[in-house]
């Protein structure tokens, strides 16, 4: 194991910000995607539909 | 096999919906690996200390941001040549991934560069051409979004997306054709790596594990674009009303 501690862990030798920062932006980053993709396909589905009730009157 | 089967709207619709699931949990069960590597196998580097972790991602997001690119010209120049209706949408699914990932190597580069150069960010030309990668992909969704017909969307999109693949080779090679503030390349096809194993599987992890999602959500997204296309077709309305039951 490379930790003695948890305080240790988080404070990666002093590089705490740049590490945790790196890798929380890119978890951020991640997430956003997924959640921005899961309501496009929401609101499209919709808006397809919407406009084949349109086309069919 | 034929391969044009595969290549029909609705054929690919239902083999994209019944592959995105396996390569979304590919894709967490590897990151999850690839995370426990990258904090409790691999040492602490001798050089850089902890600040090194950063590489985890660092590396596998530039080679992301490179390499979805290249697939993009690739799906560009097919649909250029053959006219095939599926490859334009295959470029406009993968490119906000891609431009997620040039983004996070830009980011992470910076937060590394800062405690180990002293600097956010330097002029070289490795960090300088990978902005102009995401400028690219900004300007390739601007130019999408902006045009109203589709088919004109693709192929001026296409012609972008070719012409800026001038500009990966130029990332690449950046660090060995000129003086670079940023290091050379620690693994190349014809060296072995100049790196400790542990570190190099971590990195490897880490990056199949980005693939599998960049295929995940690139499958999500060309499954949507296909049914906005073919929404006037049959088997379309049919899919539609399944997903709205769902």
């Amino acid at each position: 194991m490379v930790w003695q501690s948890g305080t240790e862990f988080w404070s990666m030798g002093g590089y705490g910000l740049y590490v945790w920062g790196s890798f929380g932006v890119t978890g951020l980053g991640v997430a956003l995607e997924v959640w921005l993709l899961r309501r496009g396909q929401r609101s499209l589905l919709n808006r397809l539909q919407r406009m084949q009730r349109w086309e069919a009157q | 096999m034929n391969l044009y089967h595969y290549a029909a709207p609705a054929t690919f619709y239902r083999l994209a919906g019944r592959w995105t699931p396996w390569f979304a949990w590919g894709a967490g069960l590897l990151t999850g690996i690839g995370l426990y590597i990258s904090f409790f196998v691999a040492p602490t580097d001798f050089q850089q200390g902890e600040a090194y972790r950063i590489i985890f991602i660092h590396v596998p997001a530039a080679w992301m941001s490179m390499f979805i690119y290249l697939v993009m010209a690739f799906w560009c120049a097919i649909g250029l040549a053959f006219n095939t209706r599926l490859s334009f949408l295959m470029a406009r699914a993968l490119a906000p991934t891609g431009a997620l990932f040039c983004f996070l190597a830009l980011w992470t580069g910076a937060l590394w560069g800062k405690p180990m150069w002293g600097a956010w960010w330097v002029w070289d030309a490795r960090l300088t051409s990978q902005l102009i990668l995401l400028f690219l992909y900004v300007g390739i969704m601007a130019l999408w979004a902006a045009i109203d017909d589709p088919k004109r969307g693709d192929r001026a999109g296409a012609l972008l997306i070719l012409v800026g693949a001038v500009n990966v080779p130029i990332i690449y090679f950046s660090v060995k054709w000129w003086n670079t503030l940023h290091q050379g390349s620690s693994i190349n096809l014809t060296k072995a790596p100049s790196m400790a194993t542990i570190m190099l599987v971590g990195m490897l992890v880490m990056a199949i594990a980005a693939w599998l999602y960049t295929i995940a959500v690139a499958l999500v997204r060309v499954r949507g674009l296909i049914l906005e296309r073919e929404r006037h077709t049959d088997w379309a309305q049919e899919a539609m009303k399944a997903l709205k039951e769902a």
